[in-house]
């Protein structure tokens, strides 16, 4: 995952960051990884760029561990994909995925704000 | 791995091929719709998407199951690994086949002779009938073919008793027709025999009843009638002329069956005839008893039923006082306890021994192991950066150890195949079955089983170490001389100090073995057997009396005593340690006969001069020519028949009575080993060959001479062909080749033991060598410093050296603990040494010091010579 202004200026998330993506873009109804990534860009004003490396990777592992359910169906282009599922485990993920962020914020926030910090 | 995993697995790369494809698809139709041209934007599609590969190459990863792929891969990497490092590989590849394969051949020794059933047919139902604690002395184990036909008629326990007659000596009967005479060898067997055990000719049949009756036909065994009879397969029908007597040949029996396997342990046996009960019932004890168990009945019913019914039967039924003959004298036994039962405890010990070699093998390989794994942590510091997780690293790493006992097992597979194969060929050790020991399924499962357990434990070690540290601080660390490395080296020693206790226990237990093995040696066997060998010899067909067999007996002798380099000459019907033949023994003439004390002896017929060449200790006179039925019949015994008979007297010149006949003892000679080498001694009796009274037949012709055996070969049998043209071409054999035979199984395992002891040293040393060496390289710098501050190179290697024996000795400390427990187990596997032996402790003690000494001396003067200011400067 990148910032969208290109390689060199690659910023790692945390991890964990692109999961609570796409688990959010699941929420909103069923998705193919194409149209999960154009999700994501659009959502997040073209800024953020997914990785066809770090989402499919991504996209497997939250199938395997049971937050996503996939299925082979028509698009609206009426062509044939992938589509993912979320699943009452990913929702409970998803909530504390976003708890965790926030708190994660919030702290390197307070950090950020600190005129005299201990750091 | 099942089939279906491979296709689901190839089910789902092909479904993740599609995903991808759609993915591209998808955003080439976006750009389409938003006015690019297809060419451009299936470019900037596929530069947007990167390398399609690549993608799912890391998605498959997610799906956690790679094994098939992770595996190759592991494998690969095993395989560059290893051969990047020859010199560890090669090493660590044949110490393991050593270990390997002793446990291999081990293993199917004491799968052939313990743990696989007997080549018959319900082998587990079969019984030994024999007195108590008769072990394998046939004479003490055998009934009259009277008892034997009762036991038939009235037992209850079985479905059917068989036996054999237990005193055919090898090279009994000759063939005769074509050309010199062969020798062959024929037992003759309870009609019954081969039907009972199972066992069916491969050809033609077994014995008819009226052939079990009365005899007078053969069955030939695979083997003769291969290299014999020239593999004829219209064989049957067909006579072969044994003893100028034409005998039909009515089956051959199956390759499997071997009787010398089973029974007699290095007897080679060429022919079985149906023995006529008429021909032995006037002999005494000279069947041996098999029984078939009735379905049901247990081995505590037989038994049960032996002490009710054996009282009932005669050894002789013309003579009515000899009923009850057999009191107290049946215990039934399992036919497998009785063939290899006495074996099981020294198989054990060899068992255990090349466990012991397998452990010292383990600890050994572990060190290396961990001193790879120890200029290693950077590789694997760096992997887990780049993102290999600890698992895949572990897997890694027993991956490698198993190629490592894999192909350690290979190679130890090939040098087992070839021990056994050579094993199996020595007819000279008696040990039971030897001759179809080999590598068959069982103990390739046990190769495999091996190789998996070594390969885990080897790979266990490393894995442990390195996943257990934290590898971030491994990066960082500049390796040698942390206290890391000191820990680390901690856990190497006490590796190596176990191998040297294991080592301990291995050379004490060889020791002690040697040592009664060298004890049995010594034992006064009351004959030299140096110097001295035996032919058998044939009497011509045309001696109808007495007076022409003693003729004929004095020809041979005094021709062949005429021969250049001979020095003695006598002939007997019986040999020590090679036949058993028990008579009812004399009693001393006068004095009241202790019905219990009615006492068995062994039976030499000889001629005079028999005594001298076999090397006996005499008191008395020997026979001489003129002890024939023309004089007073004359007897010698062993010491111990005559000072049972007459305690606390001289027995020469006493009289005594041996078969209602008067006979006076001439002399007494120093007891021999009959029967076996360690056992106890019975009664023996020596008669003249020259009266009728006794008879005498299957004749061996004994030779004292100082000249090698070989160059008197032609020139006995040409004596002997010109005295009777009948005489077939036999061989001599060595007394001590006899006494060699008797004390095989001692010499095998002490042997065996020996070797394994060896390589336990061997092993040791290496893993003393290698903790140290590693040791003083870790410490160049440090050593180097001690130097420039003025330690002298005395000083340093004095230093290796003292670190090198505390290891030692603790090692030793630790090894005559295990090597105590070790020897009272093995006591009774012991002949003429204590299990506390001082001198195999205080040698092995001794060994190992120096040993330890010699593999601590390389690396101590290698830290000698350090030059002070190379380690400096590289610090």
């Amino acid at each position: 995952m990148a910032l969208g202004s290109g390689y060199q200026n690659r910023i790692e998330l945390l991890q964990g960051t692109l999961d609570m993506l796409i688990l959010k873009t699941l929420q909103w109804g069923e998705q193919h990884g194409y149209g999960i990534s154009q999700a994501i860009r659009a959502g997040s004003g073209e800024v953020l760029q997914v990785e066809t490396g770090s989402l499919y990777p991504a996209l497997h592992r939250l199938e395997r561990q049971g937050w996503v359910s996939s299925e082979w169906k028509k698009s609206d282009s009426n062509q044939r994909a992938k589509f993912y599922k979320i699943s009452a485990l990913g929702k409970e993920q998803l909530a504390r995925d976003y708890e965790r962020w926030g708190r994660m914020v919030a702290s390197i926030e307070g950090i950020m704000t600190a005129r005299r910090g201990a750091v | 791995m099942k089939a279906p995993y491979w296709q689901d697995w190839e089910r789902r790369k092909r479904d993740l091929a599609e995903e991808l494809e759609s993915h591209l698809r998808m955003a080439v139709a976006d750009r389409m719709a938003r006015g690019e041209s297809y060419e451009e934007a299936r470019r900037e599609a596929m530069k947007e998407f990167g390398n399609v590969p690549l993608v799912a190459d890391v998605t498959r990863e997610r799906w956690g199951w790679l094994r098939m792929e992770g595996l190759a891969q592991d494998l690969r990497y095993a395989l560059r690994t290893l051969g990047r490092e020859r010199g560890f590989t090669a090493v660590a590849v044949l110490i393991l086949a050593l270990g390997i394969g002793a446990n291999v051949v081990v293993f199917s020794v004491v799968h052939t002779i313990l743990l696989r059933p007997l080549p018959f047919v319900d082998a587990d139902r079969l019984v030994w009938i024999a007195p108590p604690d008769s072990g394998h002395n046939l004479s003490g184990s055998t009934y009259s073919a009277d008892a034997y036909e009762d036991l038939r008629a009235m037992n209850r326990s079985y479905t059917d008793v068989t036996g054999y007659y237990a005193f055919s000596s090898p090279d009994n009967l000759k063939v005769t027709g074509a050309g010199d005479p062969k020798p062959v060898t024929d037992i003759s067997v309870a009609g019954n025999f081969f039907q009972m055990l199972g066992v069916t000719p491969e050809l033609g049949r077994g014995f008819n009843a009226e052939e079990q009756r009365n005899g007078g036909v053969v069955l030939v065994t695979h083997a003769y009638w291969k290299r014999y009879l020239g593999a004829d397969p219209a064989i049957i029908g067909k006579a072969i002329t044994l003893n100028n007597k034409p005998i039909p040949v009515v089956g051959v029996l199956p390759e499997s069956f071997d009787f010398g396997a089973v029974f007699q342990p290095g007897l080679k046996v060429d022919m079985f005839d149906p023995q006529k009960m008429e021909d032995i019932r006037y002999q005494g004890n000279t069947l041996t008893l098999i029984g078939r168990l009735k379905p049901g009945v247990t081995l505590e019913q037989a038994r049960t039923e032996a002490t009710e019914l054996f009282p009932k039967f005669y050894w002789q039924k013309k003579q009515p006082l000899s009923l009850g003959a057999y009191k107290d004298a049946a215990l039934p036994i399992w036919l497998k306890e009785y063939v290899s039962g006495a074996l099981r405890r020294s198989l054990t010990v060899l068992w255990g021994a090349v466990g012991m070699i397998l452990l010292i093998v383990c600890v050994n390989l572990s060190n290396l192991m961990l001193a790879r794994a120890a200029t290693r942590t950077k590789e694997f510091a760096l992997r887990v950066s780049l993102g290999a997780g600890r698992g895949r690293l572990m897997r890694q790493l027993i991956t490698e150890s198993l190629v490592l006992s894999g192909a350690g097992s290979l190679l130890g597979l090939g040098m087992a195949y070839g021990a056994t194969a050579w094993l199996s060929q020595q007819g000279s050790i008696a040990l039971p079955l030897m001759s179809s020991v080999g590598v068959d399924e069982t103990v390739l499962g046990w190769t495999v089983l091996i190789a998996l357990v070594v390969g885990v434990v080897l790979g266990l070690a490393p894995a442990w170490r390195l996943t257990g540290t934290n590898l971030q601080e491994s990066l960082k660390e500049s390796g040698p001389g942390t206290s890391h490395g000191r820990r680390h080296e901690r856990v190497r020693s006490a590796l190596v100090i176990a191998e040297v206790a294991l080592a301990c226990a291995l050379i004490v237990g060889a020791g002690l073995l040697l040592r009664s093995f060298l004890a049995v040696m010594e034992i006064d066997l009351g004959f030299k057997p140096s110097h001295a060998a035996a032919i058998s010899i044939e009497t011509p067909n045309t001696i109808q009396s007495i007076e022409t067999f003693k003729a004929f007996l004095q020809e041979v002798q005094s021709r062949v005593a005429a021969l250049p380099g001979v020095e003695a000459v006598g002939i007997s019907d019986n040999l020590p340690l090679l036949r058993n033949r028990g008579w009812g023994g004399p009693t001393a003439k006068g004095k009241p006969i202790d019905p219990k004390h009615g006492h068995g002896a062994f039976v030499y017929i000889i001629t005079p001069g028999y005594i001298e060449a076999m090397g006996m200790r005499l008191r008395g006179r020997d026979f001489a020519w003129s002890d024939d039925d023309h004089h007073e019949l004359a007897i010698i015994l062993n010491q111990k028949a005559a000072s049972e008979l007459w305690p606390g007297e001289d027995a020469v010149g006493r009289m005594a009575v041996l078969q209602g006949l008067d006979v006076r003892v001439i002399g007494v000679i120093e007891d021999v080993h009959e029967s076996n080498v360690e056992g106890k001694i019975g009664w023996q009796m020596y008669l003249p060959a020259m009266t009728k009274q006794w008879g005498a037949a299957d004749l061996s012709l004994v030779v004292r001479s100082k000249q090698p055996v070989s160059s008197l070969t032609t020139s006995v049998l040409q004596t002997l062909r010109t005295v009777n043209p009948g005489q077939p071409a036999t061989e001599f054999r060595t007394l001590e080749d006899v006494v060699n035979h008797a004390t095989s199984p001692r010499r095998f395992f002490a042997i065996l033991v020996g070797i394994f002891a060896a390589l336990g040293l061997i092993l040791a040393s290496l893993g003393i060598y290698g903790v140290i060496s590693y040791g003083v390289t870790q410490q160049t710098q440090e050593i180097g410093i001690r130097m420039a501050l003025g330690a002298t190179r005395e000083r340093v290697q004095a230093g290796v050296l003292g670190k090198t024996l505390r290891m030692a000795l603790v090692g030793m400390g630790a090894g005559v603990v295990v090597s105590y427990g070790m020897a009272r187990e093995i006591r009774s596997l012991l002949y003429g040494t204590q299990p506390t032996d001082l001198a195999t402790f205080a040698g092995m003690l001794v060994l190992l010091t120096m040993v330890a000494l010699l593999a601590g001396y390389l690396p101590a003067r290698r830290a000698s010579r350090i030059d002070p200011m190379t380690a400096l400067r590289n610090l």
